[in-house]
């Protein structure tokens, strides 16, 4: 399978300026890649750098050298060194990312957050709103809720309302951070069985996942983060 | 579809530094705009931020530099050099300015229906009845019931006056909306109907704003770049959620601890 993400060389840490300027190292020369069809597991301790890596990825942080190397059908595009613009077009239609915590917005329905990245797409709204209703239905959020802002719903179902909204539109690349962190095994057999669906649709994916049974289930391959590790003393 | 595909800048800004006598009101401020682009300008007062935004939408001239704007007919034109016809036309039609009292952007003893069909008729629309179908529909998109149409905005609660001031800027469709601080002075509840109304109207009409705030919160909620002035310069600037999750410069990391979690 080709290869979908390429990570070279790159390394990221925080400068504090308001503890008098620390330096916080928090990974060095970080290279892998991960092809379509492929699911490659962040592994190692909290602190170790794996969520840095996947906003690296996401072009939520910024890496302070090396190249994050997407493929898009012929063309290579660098995230690292991509445009505002740039990096927005690829989260519409290239890169998806289902993070830890829903951001709600105040007066958006559970089924229009889900159904707004299929929008950005150039789905219908109608066709949109159908899709995210089964997804949500399939994760077990109670239809009661699908037309209210999700502001008010419990950690769980906010969880899985993300994930819906992560799942639902086709990414060639998805990044996972905890998805299954605070969902019971009901759900979590769900999550497992969106990204086998993912990876027969050739998407490549990057995730962190703690739970040890979902990892087993869905990790082609396990990275340690720790070797990327930055030399102490920065 | 995408908003991010086009080649064309909208707006085109170089060099642009305005002076108070000695003293600097903003300095030196370079960028570009696309079509369908929102722009945060943040920073707390006095860092330059309305003083920018008072130069871009033609109200108060650089001292140096030059803001070139794409025109309806695909030509690039030097904003302070526009006749003053041209200026006015492109101020009426094709751009928006939303301040942050709604008084001073409405005519507060004309109804609503009047302040919305004002801009209309600016544009040459002479027909009553399409004038006020059409400042009916506006008004329903900004959620003001259209009992209220003949009622004068003096009666109005601020958010409403926010919301019609909204109505009367966007119903010529224009291109480009400047807004000053469009949340300020309203309550959070107020304030979120109205953030999402703008989120709404923004996608839906493809809209380029530059906003100046000195709420993250909103510039996060409704911008895809920002801009961190202080002291007239603009410090850092970038992707919204990439500035705010990962500053670089010690005033925007200390702008962004400064928030306050609830």
């Amino acid at each position: 399978m080709p290869v979908r993400l390429y990570l070279n060389g790159v390394s990221k840490s925080f400068t504090m300026h308001l503890q008098g300027g620390t330096v916080i190292p928090v990974v060095d020369k970080v290279e892998f890649s991960v092809n379509a069809g492929e699911c490659v597991v962040l592994g190692g301790p909290s602190g170790a750098g794996k969520s840095s890596i996947l906003k690296m990825i996401y072009g939520n942080y910024r890496c302070e050298t090396g190249q994050i190397l997407v493929t898009i059908g012929d063309d290579i595009i660098n995230v690292a060194a991509s445009e505002p613009r740039e990096v927005l077009r690829l989260r519409e239609d290239t890169i998806g990312y289902v993070s830890q915590f829903l951001r709600t917005i105040p007066r958006v329905s559970a089924e229009e957050v889900v159904a707004e990245p299929l929008v950005a797409q150039g789905a219908s709204e109608a066709e949109a709103v159908e899709k995210a209703r089964g997804l949500l239905s399939r994760l077990n959020v109670p239809e009661r809720l699908w037309t209210l802002p999700p502001a008010t719903f419990s950690g769980g179902e906010q969880q899985r309302v993300n994930i819906a909204r992560g799942f639902i539109a086709h990414y060639p690349i998805l990044l996972l951070d905890e998805p299954t962190a605070s969902l019971d095994a009901a759900n979590r057999a769900v999550v497992v069985r969106l990204v086998q669906e993912k990876k027969e649709q050739g998407v490549a994916m990057v995730g962190i996942l703690h739970d040890q049974d979902v990892r087993e289930e869905i990790a082609d391959r396990i990275i340690d983060v720790t070797a990327f590790a930055s030399d102490e003393a920065a | 579809m995408s908003v991010f595909t086009s080649d064309d800048p909208l707006l085109q800004v170089h060099n642009v530094t305005r002076y108070y006598g000695d003293r600097i009101g903003c300095a030196d401020v370079s960028f570009d705009l696309w079509p369908g682009e929102v722009l945060a300008i943040v920073g707390e007062s006095g860092s330059g931020k309305t003083t920018l935004l008072n130069c871009l939408s033609t109200r108060l001239a650089p001292t140096t530099g030059a803001i070139e704007y794409r025109m309806r007919d695909g030509t690039m034109r030097n904003l302070y050099q526009l006749t003053e016809a041209e200026r006015r036309l492109l101020m009426r039609t094709d751009w928006g300015f939303v301040h942050q009292n709604a008084a001073d952007g409405l005519r507060m003893t004309v109804s609503a229906g009047a302040n919305v069909g004002e801009r209309l008729m600016a544009v040459g629309e002479r027909h009553y009845g399409n004038i006020r179908s059409t400042a009916d529909d506006w008004l329903g998109r900004v959620e003001i019931d259209s009992d209220r149409i003949d009622d004068d905005p003096r009666s109005f609660s601020g958010g409403m006056r926010q919301r019609l001031q909204i109505a009367r800027n966007l119903v010529t469709h224009p291109r480009l909306v400047f807004m000053d601080e469009p949340t300020g002075g309203l309550d959070v509840s107020v304030q979120a109907r109205l953030l999402d109304l703008l989120r709404r109207l923004v996608s839906d009409l493809g809209l380029s704003v530059v906003i100046v705030t000195h709420d993250l919160a909103v510039a996060r909620l409704l911008s895809h770049r920002i801009m961190v002035m202080r002291h007239g310069n603009v410090i850092e600037a970038g992707l919204t959620d990439q500035v705010l999750d990962d500053p670089r410069e010690p005033y925007t990391q200390l702008l962004v601890s400064s928030i306050l979690q609830v």
